[in-house]
């Protein structure tokens, strides 16, 4: 056998359905559990943040407004592209988080199924959390959820793709788009989920993956007057009071979330899809 | 057309069983406060209608454990099928001693009797019959088969509804299994020192509800408090910033219902007549302290002038002055401050260019009065159309297209309510989804119900209050 060179990758990020390489021109290696260089990442800086904001705020109203079967579909398709990648989710996992081949591939099969149990809730979150209200008077009230808009995800240091999935998906199902900074030591399962979004249905600048550090970007992500919420799971416990704070200015939801990162393989509920929602009632009077 | 004369028809203010002093309300008894007393006015008179006794810090802290105690040793424990009856009893007491109420609320805050009578009390009362049958129902709300308190609430409510915002707040705090202790806005405690009395007569147990006077630093060490659980507050977006920046980093769970600039929306194939009638209420209930008022007029440019002609002959015919008489439309402006803020800010209308029209009505000499203002030819960048006026003042602005319609109304940082005025049902229901707020009136303005939920998107706050949905907010959910 001769001795082939194999083809090396740079690894970009994911910004409005293109892949492009950070505008500070930064890298940084990424080793695998062991420490032995795998790649080199993009290091993402707070120019990528502003631009990811601009495209997840151009993509909502489109996303927002597809319809929730729409919705179900693009997800699930998600799904199905992620199976057809499955072996190198499961390498880059194993690699990443340094688990057994056996580990890793429950672990991305966990992804995958995850993935289909949001794609289901799309045309299920409004009947089952909406309602209609029997006021005292002549009136039809009815309440509605509606996504809340761009939601700035720092997505969990440890578990880099289950966890990456459970944090981004409810986002997405709930009609919201995301601005996810990914795990900094373990993007590579980050990056390739971006390719598996931008090669199913998915419209460019729903979900924008940047590669970085929660501790550089995660405050410019909750004081921009752009991102409707935020999710601190990714940031060190110690930043996240920070983080609150820088929220508040613009009165951002911000998630509460554990001190430690959960186990994602336990069964999820709604907790998630009903932070990004908000409820509008409508009022129309009766009468002939 | 001619304006009737009314005779006056004054309602007696004996019935507010008025008291020289009132005092705050801990762990089941009126107490002394150790914090510098207040004196309480008549906005629309200016005089003096009781000495109020407030907190101090340590008041705040004696309450907190009082209502934690009451959280822990009997509140929480109680079945819901209980707790649903004491909140069914203060509903009751609401209702019988509701006159007291409405004179003594119209009293301490200058609004219209007609108001008070009408909308503020019965509504209260309602708040307390809605939540009661939740108490014993939640594993149905949606929320889990086993869906816990909180533990103790910190409840901080604005002068503009004083007795609803405390039903607002009190009765699904109660209903969920939490104890509270809530602070009235520093002008208007009376009424909230009147329902503690109420919560005396219906046994409640002591330290589930404790009612603390005071000003705003009151409001934060009640926030600031380690050993509370959840804060609930309605009041400015400044101040709720300010809770929320507080509050970060605490595991306290935080609901917040803050201000507004909703556009009212009239497009030319509206029922015109109807639609002045919710313009005049949208923006002149309650003076226009209303967060959720309609003070963004967005009129289709092909009626706009008939639209203003009407407008101003309506509003024209509105009475303002003393607010125990039951013809008057108008009442007092809550305190001097907000009088002075008002003032400001129509300032800069006609500083900036807006045209101004103000009802010839004729004003009360003494007392703090705004006449109805109406502003014509009002751009998106001036401060009218941007800033919370929060008084009867209305801002008119133009639109040509459905699109241009949404456009400038969702051109705001708040979020909390619009209206929309038109015959088209398929445009009803395709600009109600194009809105972003929190509640659509639809050819109908300021409808409030315990089962519809209110709340804002973006700045105007998050969480919601009444419905299934406003229990989350109590829910250790």
């Amino acid at each position: 056998m001769s001795d082939r060179i194999s083809v090396a990758k740079t690894y970009k990020l994911y910004v409005g359905g293109k892949f492009p390489r950070s505008e500070s021109g930064r890298v940084y290696p990424v080793t695998d559990a062991k420490g032995k260089f795998l790649a080199n990442a993009a290091h993402a800086s707070r120019k990528d943040v502003r631009d990811a904001v601009v495209a997840a705020r151009k993509a909502f109203p489109g996303w927002s407004a597809a319809t929730a079967y729409n919705r179900g579909q693009v997800l699930y398709r998600v799904a199905e592209v992620l199976e057809g990648r499955r072996d190198q989710f499961v390498a880059e996992v194993s690699s990443s988080e340094g688990l057994a081949a056996k580990k890793a591939e429950s672990i991305v099969d966990a992804a995958i199924d995850r993935w289909v149990w949001y794609a289901g809730w799309t045309d299920k979150i409004a009947s089952v959390l909406g309602s209609a209200n029997p006021v005292a008077g002549p009136y039809f009230s009815f309440t509605v959820p509606e996504p809340t808009g761009v939601v700035g995800v720092l997505a969990p240091q440890a578990s880099s793709l289950l966890g990456l999935v459970e944090v981004l998906a409810p986002v997405l199902a709930t009609g919201s788009t995301a601005v996810v900074v990914s795990s900094a030591e373990r993007p590579l399962p980050a990056i390739t989920l971006s390719e598996v979004l931008a090669t199913s249905d998915v419209p460019g600048g729903v979900a924008n993956i940047l590669t970085g550090r929660a501790s550089e970007l995660g405050p410019w992500l909750a004081s921009h007057g752009d991102v409707n919420a935020l999710d601190p799971t990714g940031a060190a416990p110690s930043d996240r009071p920070e983080l609150a704070r820088e929220a508040a200015n613009t009165v951002k939801r911000v998630l509460t979330v554990p001190e430690a990162e959960p186990d994602w393989t336990a069964a999820p509920d709604l907790t998630r899809l009903r932070r990004y929602l908000e409820a509008k009632t409508v009022w129309h009077p009766l009468g002939v | 057309m001619p304006v009737f004369e009314y005779a006056p028809a004054p309602e007696s203010r004996a019935i507010a069983n008025l008291k020289d002093h009132y005092k705050p309300f801990v762990n089941g008894e009126f107490v002394d406060g150790s914090g510098e007393p207040l004196k309480t006015i008549n906005p629309a008179t200016e005089e003096v209608l009781a000495e109020v006794g407030t907190a101090s810090k340590s008041d705040v802290d004696t309450a907190v454990k009082a209502a934690r105690k009451a959280y822990g040793s009997v509140w929480s424990k109680m079945p819901g099928t209980e707790r649903a009856k004491y909140l069914f009893r203060i509903a009751r007491l609401i209702q019988e001693r509701s006159r007291e109420l409405a004179v003594l609320e119209s009293l301490d805050n200058g609004k219209p009797i007609k108001e008070s009578r009408d909308s503020d009390v019965p509504t209260a009362a309602a708040h307390f019959f809605y939540h009661a049958g939740w108490a014993d129902k939640l594993e149905y709300a949606g929320y889990g088969p086993n869906p816990r308190p909180l533990g103790v609430a910190g409840q901080i409510i604005p002068w503009n509804f004083p007795l609803l915002m405390l039903a607002w707040k009190i009765a699904p705090a109660l209903a969920t299994g939490n104890t509270v202790v809530l602070k009235p806005a520093e002008t208007t405690p009376l009424t909230a020192l009147v329902f503690a009395e109420i919560c005396q007569q219906a046994e409640l147990p002591p330290g589930v509800v404790n009612i603390l006077p005071g000003a705003g630093d009151i409001g934060a060490s009640l926030v600031e408090h380690g050993d509370i659980d959840k804060i609930a507050f309605t009041g400015s977006t400044e101040v709720g910033k300010a809770i929320q920046r507080q509050v970060a980093g605490t595991p306290k769970k935080l609901t917040l219902e803050l201000g507004g600039k909703a556009a009212n929306i009239v497009f030319d194939d509206a029922p015109l007549d109807q639609a002045i009638e919710g313009i005049v209420n949208g923006i002149f209930f309650n003076q226009g302290h209303v967060c959720c008022a309609g003070s963004r007029l967005l009129v289709q440019e092909s009626i706009a002038e008939e639209v203003l002609e009407k407008l101003r002959y309506r509003v024209s015919t509105l009475r303002i002055g003393d607010p125990l008489d039951k013809n008057t439309d108008i009442g007092a402006i809550n305190s001097a401050e907000q009088l002075a803020k008002i003032r400001g800010l129509v300032e800069s209308g006609d500083a900036e260019g807006a045209q101004r029209w103000t009802s010839p009505c004729p004003v009360p000499d003494r007392g703090f009065f705004f006449a109805p203002t109406v502003f014509a030819n009002v751009h998106q960048s001036m401060r009218i159309a941007r800033e919370e006026i929060f008084g009867p003042v209305l801002s008119v602005l133009t639109f040509r297209t459905p699109d241009e319609a949404v456009a400038k109304a969702n051109n705001t940082p708040y979020g909390l309510s619009a209206g929309i005025w038109t015959e088209k049902g398929s445009r009803i229901l395709w600009m109600a989804n194009q809105l972003r707020a929190g509640v659509v009136w639809a050819n109908t303005f300021n409808r409030f119900d315990p089962a519809a939920p209110f709340g804002g998107y973006q700045e105007s706050g998050f969480g919601r209050e009444g419905g299934r949905t406003g229990l989350e907010g109590y829910l250790n959910v």
